[in-house]
């Protein structure tokens, strides 16, 4: 028993060792990073990301893609970019704050919308940090110099897809597959406050452009991500009759479920092809790298930047990923173009108010919760010249109203 | 031992038998090397998964806790916790009373504070808050452990699932207070009186984690005293070695199940408080994060020894700590360190079975039990 143990552990010593001496090539990469010519201005800056989830999160992983896209656009190395995962919304997301500047990071961004008052604290207590953080409600009227918040129109992004949805649902009911009265999409949202509920007013309203018999039914699953809950979800809307779903919550869960039962599915932050490929429409996301770069540009320079930021279709911040041909209606890219150019142009509002009402009424007023004080009250008037204003007086969403033709579950 | 031969005088090759007590440095000695083993396993899967040197991964891990005094406070905060609610389930355990409850008898104490800081918050004293938050989480905390000790004792029901179901009542009524409070509908509490501070504990010495850190190590002294030399905790290690001796020698087995579940979710509803006014000053589902299960292990580990339960968390938060550092340092996921904490204490319980075991080879001349 012994000598068999003996050699076990022999072997696994040699083995152990073995890894290690060939594995010193791995560390070039880093030194030579270094020695790149990375732009003098980059070159004594760190940046620190702060992540709810890690890149198994729809979500999350678009915030760190986008990131090392700029990291290799901007040339810097690897120890310039410092990710922190797994990072829940408490105390842990200030300690993690704390000790990225620590490691001497000049800027921080944090991604999920709970984080927010743990930057705030970081930031009041690190004034030589800039702190950005993304979705939040705060900043505008905050008044920390170096804490900031951004977010994008993802509203019309959202919209744009809600028009391929609606040219697909358009497609079955002239193909006869479905009478115009069965049409009705599903979506399944996170947690129910303005950020998803602006979110699939805007899609629904997109697929209401090209249909406008279309209803829809919202199911929240009060989590993030959660690939059990989020596949209960479009199940349970694809058993109620409807013939299309989107989702605003991180996993994969959905659209798998769709692509079991051959439902076609509209995406949010990443292209899901791979997974759906015969179910896969379109997706609509938030590309992060304009604010990055907007930022890190910013920090390099010693110049102050925006305290709170809407990226924009023009900013390059709110894209429609490649439309799945396989899936989609004839004429869709087309259609997109046109409705692309008429948001662009001022000609087409996404909250129109002459497209839909509320309990029957036109919404022709509306106090938003503009000014994020704990109140919880309406505090703006967010309708005028015919439009509800989302994203103008504070870039993370406000608009919270059910409007006619949902029926959340 | 399977026997699989047709043979009805064949034996298996090897038996397993009962050691006698092992001295103590060699059982450490078969601890470190476990340890040792372990670590070159890892290496191995280091290397072949990732193509990294696994003696800086290694270092890496190193340094998430001990790298700067600010990581190392984080660490002792952490540990603290996390030892606070290892304490807290093992009077229970060691009186096989098996108590899955913990996440819920934090998070329901958690709860009673919260209650008291956001609704009372400005209102009252600091002083005066901090003193009702604490009684109220207590409270709290044992109601959540009373409850299914008293149906274990008048109706012998099941206390692992009972324990396990108070989980899931306490995380919903969580997520109930926190639509009331956040009528937004987004589920943040976010940090709550961040400018008065009311309800928080204050630093001591400048140290945010100070105090938590105080009373945990006051608790384990406590406890270590409690079980071992009192009257109480002798009656726990009876009842759980058997409830008929327990009988017999004139214990009443209801009356030390209840007593110490009381003290059980007592413990658990201090670290819902520890939780909520000395770190994380909000609330959401997560505010256990697990640590409830991962006390079970801690507790066990440490053979229902606080002071050794100090070494056995301090292992996992270790190990907790080193993972999220190598996924930074090495744009790992945070799933690899996972696997090597698997490892690695997948080696320290097996160990623990060649320290309490033998296995033999079969002497086809002697007979054996």
């Amino acid at each position: 028993m012994k000598k068999i143990l003996a050699i076990l552990m022999a072997l696994a010593l040699v083995l152990g060792l073995a890894a290690c001496g060939s594995n010193t090539p791995a560390d070039t990469p880093e030194n030579g990073g270094e020695s790149t010519p990375a732009a003098t201005d980059y070159a004594d800056l760190k940046i620190g990301l702060i992540c709810l989830h890690d890149e198994n999160s729809t979500y999350d992983n678009n915030f760190i893609l986008a990131l090392k896209e700029v990291q290799t656009e901007l040339g810097l190395s690897d120890d310039q970019v410092l990710i922190k995962t797994n990072i829940a919304e408490d105390d842990s997301c200030l300690r993690t704050a704390e000790e990225l500047v620590d490691e001497g990071c000049n800027i921080i961004f944090a991604d999920s919308f709970g984080h927010e008052t743990y930057m705030m604290q970081a930031a009041q207590e690190n004034p030589d940090v800039q702190f950005c953080h993304a979705t939040g409600t705060h900043a505008h009227n905050a008044g920390i110099p170096n804490f900031h918040n951004a977010f994008a129109s993802i509203y019309e992004g959202r919209f744009l897809a809600g028009v391929v949805a609606g040219m697909k649902v358009k497609e079955m009911i002239d193909s006869g597959k479905i009478t115009a009265d069965k049409a009705k999409i599903g979506y399944v949202g996170a947690f129910p406050y303005a950020e998803v509920k602006s979110g699939y007013t805007s899609f629904f309203l997109g697929v209401r452009y090209i249909v406008p018999e279309a209803t829809m039914e919202v199911t929240f699953t009060n989590s993030w991500f959660d690939i059990a809950l989020e596949r209960e979800a479009a199940l349970k809307l694809i058993n109620n009759g409807c013939v299309l779903i989107s989702q605003h919550a991180d996993s994969e869960g959905a659209p798998k479920a769709c692509e079991e039962k051959g439902i076609p599915n509209v995406a949010y932050n990443i292209n899901t092809a791979t997974i759906g490929p015969n179910t896969a429409l379109v997706s609509s996301r938030i590309n992060w790298a304009p604010y990055y770069k907007l930022a890190i540009d910013a920090v390099a320079k010693g110049e102050s930047f925006d305290a709170d930021w809407t990226g924009t279709i023009a900013t390059g911040s709110v894209e429609l990923l490649e439309v799945n041909e396989a899936v989609a209606a004839e004429g869709t890219d087309e259609k997109i173009a046109e409705v692309k150019g008429k948001i662009e142009s001022g000609e087409l509002h996404v909250y129109d108010i002459s497209t839909f009402t509320v309990e029957g009424k036109t919404l022709d007023s509306y106090q938003a919760d503009v000014i994020d004080d704990g109140t919880f009250q309406g505090d703006t008037e967010a309708v005028s010249d015919g439009y509800f204003h989302e994203s103008e007086y504070r870039s993370a969403p406000y608009f919270d109203v059910t409007i006619d033709g949902i029926t959340i579950l | 031992m399977r026997n699989n031969s047709s043979k009805a005088t064949h034996e298996p090759l090897f038996h397993i038998a009962k050691r006698n007590a092992m001295v103590w440095w060699k059982a450490w000695l078969i601890r470190g090397a476990s340890i040792i083993a372990s670590l070159i396993v890892c290496a191995v899967i280091i290397v072949s998964l990732t193509h990294q040197n696994p003696l800086e991964v290694y270092g890496a891990m190193i340094k998430g806790s001990f790298g700067t005094s600010r990581k190392f406070w984080a660490m002792l905060q952490n540990l603290a916790i996390l030892l606070c609610i290892s304490l807290a389930v093992t009077p229970a355990f060691k009186m096989k009373f098996w108590n899955l409850g913990a996440e819920g008898q934090v998070l329901f104490g958690g709860l009673c504070s919260m209650m008291l800081m956001f609704m009372v918050g400005d209102r009252i004293p600091n002083v005066l808050l901090i003193i009702a938050m604490l009684a109220a989480s207590v409270l709290g905390g044992i109601i959540w452990g009373l409850l299914p000790a008293v149906f274990k004792a008048k109706w012998g029901t099941n206390e692992s699932l009972f324990t396990l179901m108070m989980n899931y009542i306490a995380i919903q009524l969580v997520s109930f207070a926190i639509m009331v409070w956040v009528p937004s509908g987004s589920s943040v509490m976010g940090l709550v009186n961040p400018g008065t501070k009311a309800g928080w504990l204050p630093d001591l010495f400048g140290q945010k984690y100070l105090i938590n850190i105080l009373i945990v190590a006051v608790l384990t002294v406590v406890m270590f005293v409690y079980l071992k030399y009192s009257k109480h905790g002798y009656e726990i290690s009876v009842v759980g070695e058997s409830e008929n001796t327990a009988r017999y020698i004139g214990i009443d087995v209801k009356k030390v199940i209840i007593r110490t579940m009381i003290l059980s979710g007592a413990i658990c509803g201090l670290s819902g408080f520890l939780l909520v006014s000395g770190t994380n000053h909000t609330i959401s589902k997560e505010l256990a994060g697990g640590n409830g299960f991962t006390a079970i292990m801690v507790s066990w580990l440490a053979k229902f020894n606080p002071i050794m339960m100090v070494l056995t968390s301090l292992l996992v938060v270790f190990l907790q700590r080193g993972a999220g550092e190598i996924a930074t340092k090495f744009n790992l996921n945070t799933s690899l360190a996972d696997i090597l904490t698997g490892i690695i204490i997948f080696f320290i319980i097996g160990c623990e079975f060649f320290i309490n075991y033998k296995i033999m080879r079969t002497n086809s001349g002697k007979e054996d039990k």
